[in-house]
């Protein structure tokens, strides 16, 4: 906004003022009625900004409330995470700027020309790859979800909004070129099993993946939405795993070391496992099974008595969702949700179904199914089987309680 | 590359599969060769076993003192925890109501302590310490959980041979596990 103070010319700037106090007054005063018809409003008595006002668009200053949820007090912010506001997002896309972050040392400044990604170990030809070398190689975009494996714990699940409970899982198309490929050019030997990826962060994130996954779906990509990826996403590239816990999709690649073995890094030992109530823990848990939240109406919304259409999104890292159906009685009975087409592969899925509400107060929750059958479970019946100290891939039906105020509130607190 | 070299390469790689041509002689000849030095220069990965980690030696009392000016600030002054994560103690509680995951109760390997050291740690600078350092650093924190003598001298040898009592912990996925 100051910039463009600074820069428009004088009866410009009092026209922009000018529009900002008539929109400020806009609640509950008289102006508001000269605005509805037949009155006209201000945006049409004169100009609006010129093209090329912004040079890289942002959103209208009213949705200046649609930002990323931060989690407040933490006692540092280097190794956290933010989420993306769910409740407030349409369709199955993430704006780039709300994607979900999670850093383990911070967010680094890579410049693309400086930037090189090393392969080597098991290959007959160890490369050093520039930027513009990776973007040569036959590229290609897929629109996937990315999942946080911690989304969220199973204990004090004590959150407000979808984006609390939820808000780790985003999904963006994604462009670069198959992994395949790139180990094509180097040049695998026999006994090449695992591939670890490096990270040029201060955290030298390493995670080891499967060869099989390598040689399947993984990308290593350079593009979101359709623009370079973001700092925070990994810029200039990062490994992309379709439907595996996020943290096996190593950002600011720079070096895939091919290996017999996996590399047993911290990050696949003592944290990204999974404790069970009989004190072993289950390791290399990569898939992150089926999933939905309904995002509207969802926890802190107040809704009136009557129509309300209910929406979310599902999705499974095992293929496509199959179906969602949705309780509106407590789980008492489910009906089947619409989907939203395309149903895209390892991609959120929208649903949607109508619902008449009567005021009453109660309980509605999704469950997604995908197409291998599998059906997203309740949280009693997850943790029968593993108890509450797995903290990895909660994927629980999430139970939103309607009161009779029309107060929509976590369904767990 | 002439575009049907190209279109012959992708059709290739389509009838093959891409595992069955990620073996293969199809290149497109991007990229330079990196140079042995390159890699031994950026490589810093060291396996469960051991039998990556490089020369040096480093004694616990040494670890003890590095630990005291670069780890206790987040660690707590015998890896407590605070800031940081807790790094001793919990060994038995695993399959309790309350579990406490750290190096001596949870860590199924030794050398990876040295990987994530040296990788990561400290924190505010990361891959600052020497091998030397990390090797004493190291087994300090193993001294901490009882796992070496106050006098112990780590290497790549003696820290490779510290069996760490989770090390068999560890079990495969078995999900689907939770049926409707």
């Amino acid at each position: 906004m100051s910039d463009s103070d600074t820069t428009i010319p004088a009866r410009r700037r009092f026209l922009v003022q000018g529009a900002a106090a008539a929109v400020g007054a806009v609640a509950g005063s008289a102006r508001a009625e000269e605005a509805t018809p037949p009155g006209i409003p201000d945006g049409m008595k004169a100009p609006g900004a010129d093209v090329g006002s912004q040079t890289y668009g942002t959103p209208s200053r009213f949705e200046a409330g649609l930002i990323r949820n931060v989690p407040k007090g933490l006692k540092q912010y280097t190794s956290a995470s933010s989420r993306s506001p769910l409740q407030d997002l349409d369709g199955i896309l993430t704006p780039n700027g709300l994607f979900y972050e999670r850093h383990h040392g911070g967010i680094p400044e890579i410049d693309p020309a400086r930037h090189r990604l090393l392969i080597h170990g098991l290959v007959e030809r160890p490369l050093v790859l520039t930027m513009e070398d990776i973007r040569r190689f036959p590229s290609e975009s897929h629109i996937h979800f990315l999942e946080c494996s911690g989304n969220p714990g199973f204990e004090a699940i004590k959150g407000k909004t979808a984006s609390d409970l939820v808000g780790l899982v985003s999904c963006a198309e994604w462009t670069g070129v198959r992994l395949a490929t790139v180990l094509r050019e180097a040049g695998l030997k026999p006994e090449a099993q695992w591939v670890v990826a490096e990270g040029a962060d201060s955290a030298a994130m390493t995670r080891s993946i499967p060869i099989a996954k390598c040689l399947n779906d993984a990308l290593l990509v350079y593009s979101q939405n359709g623009e370079r990826l973001r700092p925070q996403q990994g810029y200039p590239l990062r490994v992309f795993l379709p439907g595996f816990e996020g943290n096996m999709s190593v950002k600011w690649l720079r070096r895939l070391n091919v290996s017999a073995e996996p590399a047993y890094s911290r990050e696949e030992t003592s944290k990204y496992t999974d404790l069970m109530p009989d004190g072993t823990a289950r390791q290399f848990t990569f898939v992150m099974e089926a999933k939905s939240i309904i995002t509207r109406p969802s926890g802190t919304q107040r809704i009136a008595p009557g129509f309300h259409e209910i929406t979310g999104i599902a999705w499974t890292g095992r293929g496509r969702i199959r179906g969602v159906q949705v309780t509106t009685d407590g789980g008492k009975t489910w009906q089947d949700a619409v989907l939203q087409e395309p149903v895209l592969n390892r991609a959120l899925t929208r649903f949607r179904l109508p619902w008449t509400g009567d005021g009453a107060p109660t309980t509605i929750a999704g469950r997604a199914i995908d197409e291998t059958g599998y059906v997203q479970p309740t949280f009693e019946d997850l943790t029968a089987v593993r108890g509450l100290k797995s903290f990895y891939h909660n994927n629980a039906v999430v139970p939103w309680r309607i009161a009779a105020d029309g107060e929509v509130a976590n369904g767990y607190a | 590359m002439a575009m049907r070299e190209i279109r012959l390469v992708a059709a290739f790689g389509l009838l093959l599969g891409f595992a069955g041509a990620a073996g293969g002689a199809e290149r497109f000849g991007i990229g330079r060769p990196a140079t042995e030095a390159e890699i031994a220069a950026w490589n810093i990965d060291i396996d469960r076993d051991g039998l990556k980690l490089p020369p040096g030696r480093g004694r616990v009392a040494h670890g003890r003192e590095i630990f005291a000016a670069q780890c206790a600030a987040c660690h707590g002054a015998t890896g407590e925890g605070g800031l940081g994560e807790r790094l001793v103690g919990g060994r038995g509680t695993l399959a309790s109501a309350k579990p406490v995951k750290t190096v001596g109760s949870f860590w199924p390997y030794a050398p990876t302590l040295f990987d994530y050291i040296r990788r990561a740690m400290p924190m505010n600078a990361p891959q600052s310490l020497s091998d030397d350092d990390v090797y004493a650093v190291s087994g300090y924190v193993l001294h901490l959980n009882g796992l070496a003598p106050e006098d112990a001298v780590f290497d790549a040898r003696s820290l490779a041979a510290i069996r760490m009592p989770n090390r068999d912990g560890f079990v495969p996925d078995p999900r689907p596990d939770v049926k409707p």
